[in-house]
């Protein structure tokens, strides 16, 4: 400590500059881990939302396309719902659509076609749930940030259904970027099947739907109800992968946070390194003078530790703070503290990792040389 | 028991094969407590061989060093608590270390683990004649005030020997003086055992005894104070 803190005052130039560019790789790692969670939200909040445990889509279609690929008969769902285990099972659809609302704004949504009053559902925070008219719509709460209001018709590109807006649900519901709005499973086959108003629907379009939604008790066999019921079903979470751009998002990010995590510790390592050679003739010194080699090493990794612990909340909070300014943006940026939290201990504990690794020079540093002549 | 500082037939060599050096070649010192000697010779003579086996910096290839009555054989880390405890080195001018205070300097060695009644820092300092710069840098010292601060740095444990390398290399011949009647002084008021190598004959007239060190051999040359 005596020794550390001095040293930390007399070279606090090196080490503000070093606990810059360590402050700074905290603030971008913190942007990037807002900006994954972000991109999570928007890809799958959607689905995180649905109160399902599985779902089951047609048999051998890929996985990154299932939700856009998938047609299952809407009779496996009476198969998966005799199954032992399996609590709920209803009928999902699920589209992409554009479309218009009455008072001008464009929108993207993504359909999810249920049977109204089934476990998938959902009980709107403002308004009214589906009911028995068949074009009303229960859109995400970001659809209103969009511009949608309570009461708004919202009118399908090209094939001009229109839909009413009956209710909206609680925080953000988005799939593949795109705001979810819940439709009835009738209206969702016609608009599915391409049909607009006045049409005529092909009969076998009402027996379509993308996947059957599960509810399973934990342990149930998922297996032997895809042989019975003819299809392949995915655990919530598989099927994130199967929203759109997921897949490829989550691994480019993370991809970038690996390299970041890698270059601070490599870069800290650099430091101390540089460093304990610089000090090399100071540490033959100490050592020569009879400073154990645990009394050398501690020196070293207390400096590093607290040049780390200082710049990593240093850039933390300026993160968090340049963060706050992002939310407010239509950028997919979510803060999750927890997440942030886990980045910094990793970014300190990594640098000391570096550290260490540099730190341990100081062990081969010979106290014989401390009393050469001059150098 | 021994007390002081203890070479017995100490044979030291550098390299292998070819290149073999002996630096030091069965070399035997004995220096009582309260006593200042000083070993000159010329260059590469072995003169800093002797400090660094006496030190316990390096081990001999043979023979026996004792300080103050333990014998100096052992792995690194023992040879390392008796360097703390019991021995004091003076380095050169540029071995204070850059971040600290004169003040800082002399508590150093009183940080590295537990001594037994230390002296006091800020007293030795005024003993030296520093006082009034205790709370300068090295770099703010001229060379003759860092030698003073190296040699209360190396007191501070109430060491039982002294080793002092080249002292007054980078010093004028009044300030030469000065360094050598204070590490004479120190010597014979805390008993301590002290070894001065040196080129420089003037520091002879303050040594008790004075040796002469030529390719790796001890011998004695004669009474210096005569
Ligand atoms: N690490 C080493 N490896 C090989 N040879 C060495 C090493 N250290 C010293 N020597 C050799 O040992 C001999 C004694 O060296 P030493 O440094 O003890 O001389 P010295 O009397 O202190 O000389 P100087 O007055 O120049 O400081 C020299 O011949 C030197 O070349
Ligand atoms: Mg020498």
């Amino acid at each position: 400590m005596f020794l550390t803190l001095r040293e930390l005052a007399f070279a606090r130039g090196r080490f503000a500059l070093m606990g810059a560019v360590v402050a700074l790789i905290a603030v971008l790692m913190v942007l990037l881990s807002g900006l994954s969670v972000g991109l999570v939200n928007d890809g799958v909040s959607g689905l995180q939302k649905l109160p399902v445990t599985s779902l089951a889509f047609e048999r051998g279609v890929p996985t990154d396309s299932a939700f856009s690929r998938s047609v299952v008969d809407s009779a496996a769902v009476a198969r998966w719902a005799e199954r032992d285990g399996v609590t709920d099972a209803a009928p999902l659809g699920n589209t992409l659509v554009n479309a218009k609302s009455d008072r001008g704004t464009e929108i993207d949504l993504a359909l999810f076609g249920v049977q109204p009053g089934s476990f998938v559902d959902p009980d709107p925070a403002q308004g009214a749930r589906l009911g028995s008219a068949p074009h009303e719509i229960v859109v995400s709460a970001t659809a209103i940030d969009a511009g949608l209001r309570l009461g708004d018709t919202v009118t399908l590109d090209r094939i001009g259904t229109e839909l009413t807006v009956v209710g909206v649900l609680d925080g953000q519901h988005t799939f593949g970027h795109v705001d979810v709005g819940y439709v009835p499973l009738r209206t969702w086959q016609e608009i599915r099947a391409g049909a607009g108003p006045g049409d005529p629907v092909p009969a076998h379009a009402y027996d379509e739907i993308t996947a059957v939604a599960l509810r399973t008790a934990p342990g149930t066999d998922l297996a032997a109800g895809d042989e019975a019921a003819g299809t392949a079903s995915m655990t919530l979470e598989e099927s994130f992968g199967a929203s759109p751009g997921y897949t490829a998002e989550t691994a480019t990010l993370g991809m970038i946070q690996v390299f970041l995590y890698a270059i601070s510790a490599l870069v800290v390592g650099a430091f101390f390194t540089v460093l304990v050679i610089q000090r090399k003739p100071e540490i033959a010194v100490l050592r020569a003078m009879g400073a154990a080699t645990g009394y050398v090493l501690r020196d070293s990794l207390l400096q590093s530790a607290v040049l780390l612990v200082v710049s990593t909340v240093v850039g933390v909070a300026a993160g968090v703070a340049a963060g706050a300014g992002l939310s407010a943006t239509p950028m997919p940026f979510a803060l999750d503290l927890g997440a942030v939290g886990v980045a910094a201990l990793l970014l300190v504990a990594l640098g000391m990792v570096g550290a260490a690794v540099a730190v341990l020079r100081v062990t081969r540093v010979d106290p014989l040389t401390a009393l050469g002549g001059n150098r | 028991m021994t007390t002081g500082l203890l070479l017995e037939r100490v044979t030291l060599r550098h390299g292998d094969g070819e290149d073999e050096t002996v630096a030091l070649d069965d070399v035997s010192l004995h220096v009582e407590p309260g006593e200042i000697v000083a070993v000159v010779g010329p260059s590469g003579a072995g003169k800093s061989s002797l400090l660094a086996v006496a030190g316990g910096l390096t081990v001999p290839d043979a023979g026996r060093v004792v300080v103050d009555g333990v014998d100096l054989a052992g792995p690194e880390r023992v040879r390392a608590r008796i360097r703390r405890t019991r021995i004091g080195y003076v380095f050169q001018s540029n071995n204070l270390l850059p971040a600290l205070t004169a003040v800082d300097q002399v508590r150093l060695p009183l940080t590295f683990g537990r001594i037994e009644n230390p002296r006091d820092p800020v007293e030795l300092l005024a003993e030296v004649g520093m006082e009034h710069k205790s709370g300068r840098r090295p770099h703010q010292l001229s060379g003759g005030e860092r030698q003073r601060v190296g040699v209360a740095r190396a007191l501070v444990t109430r060491p039982g020997v002294l080793l002092v390398d080249e002292p007054t290399s980078a010093l004028d011949r009044r300030r030469s003086h000065e360094v050598l009647a204070l590490l004479a002084q120190e010597t014979h008021e805390h008993h301590m055992a002290t070894v001065v190598v040196t080129h420089d004959h003037d520091v002879l007239r303050h040594c008790d005894r004075v040796f002469e060190m030529i390719d790796g051999r001890l011998t004695e040359e004669r009474p210096a104070m005569a």
